[in-house]
């Protein structure tokens, strides 16, 4: 294997692993706090859309990034009313936003182009890359982590912040016990339904992040269908990562390796059918939950939060 | 100000009623915005659909069309929803069951007398459904994993499976590039009644009576309706989870085989890019719409078909994105789950005063 080979696999395994992080983290702020929200692919979906959109016809990335923020926090809030406030069926409405995400999206992108055409096709304003002077010339890696589009370079800042948050922070152990124990949240004094309510509606903002990078980093445009399941595989990856933002970072590299292997096979004219390659990101994260889930078993180490999907309800005195 | 929420005791059978048609006409008003917002008449594109689905014998036989493999999968889907096993697979089901009947009609055909080639399809079909619900079904009764990622993933390799089949060694020689298989032999061919509205239809009211006397008349019924509200009861009384379970998703999976069998058996003739098409997730709507109620969801599926419909009419005859049936679907389910509270709980709205102006009462 040459060297220009590996680094391209390395190139592509970061950019592809930033959008899955992004979502990723997301979900692990919503879950954390006892919220699941399983709307990650409808949510990066209209990301994606409006972000392109925005940047396409406002000439500029960063008012799409500025609409996936918009799109994020209008979608986390609906799903936070309704499981939060309303109590309803947390699986059901996270399903609801993907279908209607997914609907919204495509209907956006068919709608959207110039003169209410299509946007497939189309190329607009992107996040380039900056090369990072110095750093860029680390052999292998440098190529890599160092000459990236800002929302990569984002993320870098992103991953020890979510920990340090999670986990040396007030806040961060306040998040962690409304997970774990509401009850002794509320008997602090503290508002469960509002911290449960702003880290929803962050984590949501995270995921339309994850497909404005899609659109406007990785995939540079729009075509239907363009998040392909990469919500889903962010769900698997909290579990992957129980919950843990580093260990996170572990499960998008291996994503985005699988993706970057994907992409380099098709490209080099592999006999195997596109079909099966495409195939591999599905079967390896099925494959990544059984051992998971088994070992997690064996351990007994479960980092699932307690209040996961159940819906705060103080006892009311009578 | 200060919401109450008190649990419901008595079953409110009006709201069981008005808060699914209230979501219904809510969903439309917000949607109608979504539409005013992209610049298009809401009114013009409403009444496009409801021309393009109900308007006409044809239409409305097309309608059928649809909502035969909704109703199959939507079935399907309910069971297990009744023991919160979340089956978000019936697409990958009904791909799978379609790929199965294909196989049958494309390469036993010489080796099955004609008559019973529709049968095998049949037992195919349903079979291979059944098997493919079957794997999350055992990994998460024996190790929990969670159902809700394994069956979804197994729906893109179900429609990879598919594309690969009809993309490669199944395809046609003498298709012209047509990407799909060679047409089956008309032995295979599921009758039709009128239009393309073919047998599945019998399926499918066959599977709801079946469903409901299940459900609603046996004890294996009343195990797994208590396994999905109350699973520790449910383990207290004995009931053995594990095998309920796998029951569960064995009808499950098979009635969405089931229904990708009567989708190329009855409509395409052959396995092609358009049998995974999204039924299987309007399932989930469409089961939760009917609040799992087998009859409902005959009538919730006829609805979502006439919606889907709508939508195809909507972009031949305005050039408006099909996708405002999913935007409609998922709408009605968002009010929905914000109406089902009321089903749940009492909710009264106090006023009480704060001691400022309480103070400020005795001045």
């Amino acid at each position: 294997m040459n060297e220009a080979f590996v680094i391209s696999i390395l190139v592509i395994t970061i950019r592809a692993g930033t959008s899955l992080l992004y979502a990723t983290f997301g979900a692990i702020l919503t879950e954390r706090s006892g919220i699941q929200n399983l709307g990650v692919e409808g949510i990066m979906m209209v990301g994606a859309a409006a972000s392109f959109a925005a940047a396409y016809h406002s000439n500029n990335g960063w008012i799409g990034l500025l609409t996936a923020v918009l799109v994020g926090i209008i979608l986390g809030v609906i799903h936070a009313f309704l499981t939060i406030t309303m109590r309803a069926e947390q699986v059901v409405s996270g399903l609801a936003m993907t279908i209607f995400g997914t609907g919204l999206a495509s209907f956006m992108g068919q709608r959207l182009g110039p003169g209410n055409s299509t946007m497939v096709g189309l190329q607009g304003p992107s996040f380039e890359r900056i090369p990072i002077p110095y750093l860029r010339e680390i052999p292998y890696i440098g190529e890599a982590l160092f000459n990236q589009d800002i929302l990569v370079y984002a993320l870098y800042l992103l991953i020890p912040l979510m920990w340090f948050y999670i986990y040396k922070t007030r806040q961060g152990l306040e998040l962690r016990a409304v997970g774990e124990n509401p009850q002794a949240i509320d008997a602090l004094g503290m508002d469960v339904t509002k911290m449960r309510f702003l880290y929803t509606v962050a984590g949501a903002v995270l995921m339309a992040i994850a497909g404005a990078h899609l659109s406007l980093g990785y995939l540079q445009g729009w075509a239907d269908n363009i998040t392909g399941g990469r919500g889903w595989i962010a769900i698997a990856l909290v579990i992957f990562s129980t919950w843990n933002p580093l260990r996170a970072v572990l499960g998008a590299l291996l994503f985005g390796g699988i993706n970057a292997i994907q992409f380099r096979m098709q490209a080099a004219g592999t006999t195997l059918p596109s079909s099966f390659l495409n195939m591999l990101p599905y079967i390896v994260t099925i494959l990544v939950l059984v051992f998971i889930t088994w070992a997690e078993r064996n351990t007994h180490r479960f980092g699932t939060p307690s209040a996961l999907g159940t819906p705060f309800v103080r006892e009311e005195k009578k | 100000m200060r919401i109450q929420f008190e649990k419901r005791t008595d079953r409110n059978r009006l709201s069981g009623f008005l808060i699914p048609v209230l979501s219904f006409f809510l969903a439309i008003l917000f949607s109608a915005l979504i539409l005013l917002f992209f610049d298009i008449n809401p009114i013009q594109a409403y009444s496009v659909m409801v021309k393009g689905s109900l308007g006409s014998t044809y239409a409305l036989s097309e309608t059928l069309v649809k909502a035969i493999p909704l109703m199959l999968t939507g079935l399907g889907v309910s069971i297990a929803f009744h023991m919160h096993f979340w089956n978000i697979g019936a697409e990958g089901q009904l791909a799978m069951g379609g790929i199965a009947a294909a196989y049958v009609a494309l390469f036993l055909k010489d080796a099955i007398p004609s008559s019973l080639l529709l049968p095998a399809m049949f037992l195919a079909g349903g079979l291979a459904g059944a098997v493919w619900g079957l794997i999350p079904a055992g990994l998460k009764s024996s190790i929990g994993v969670n159902e809700i990622l394994t069956t979804l993933m197994m729906n893109y390799i179900a429609t990879l499976l598919v594309e690969y089949l009809y993309l490669g060694p199944w395809r046609d020689p003498k298709g012209f590039g047509f990407p799909g298989t060679a047409q089956f032999v008309q032995a295979a061919w599921l009758p039709r009644l009128t239009g393309r509205v073919h047998y599945g239809i019998f399926f499918a009211l066959a599977a709801a009576v079946l469903l409901w006397f299940l459900l609603s008349r046996t004890k294996r019924g009343y195990e797994i309706r208590l396994i999905g509200e109350n699973p520790k009861a449910a383990r207290y009384a004995g009931i053995n989870i594990t095998k309920n379970i796998i029951l569960v998703m064995l009808i499950s999976g098979g009635l969405s085989g089931l229904a990708g069998m009567a989708e190329v058996s009855g409509i395409a003739h052959r396995l092609y890019m358009g049998l995974t098409v999204g039924y299987g997730y309007t399932a989930i709507i469409i089961a939760w719409l009917a609040n799992l109620n087998p009859w409902a969801i005959l009538v919730v599926a006829f609805l979502m078909g006439a919606l889907l419909v709508g939508g195809d009419q909507l972009q031949i005859a305005m050039q408006t994105p099909a996708a405002v049936a999913s935007i409609l679907q998922g709408a009605i389910l968002f009010f929905m789950l914000g109406g089902s509270i009321f089903n749940t709980y009492k909710i009264t709205i106090t006023r009480t005063r704060s001691k400022k102006q309480g103070e400020n009462a005795h001045e």
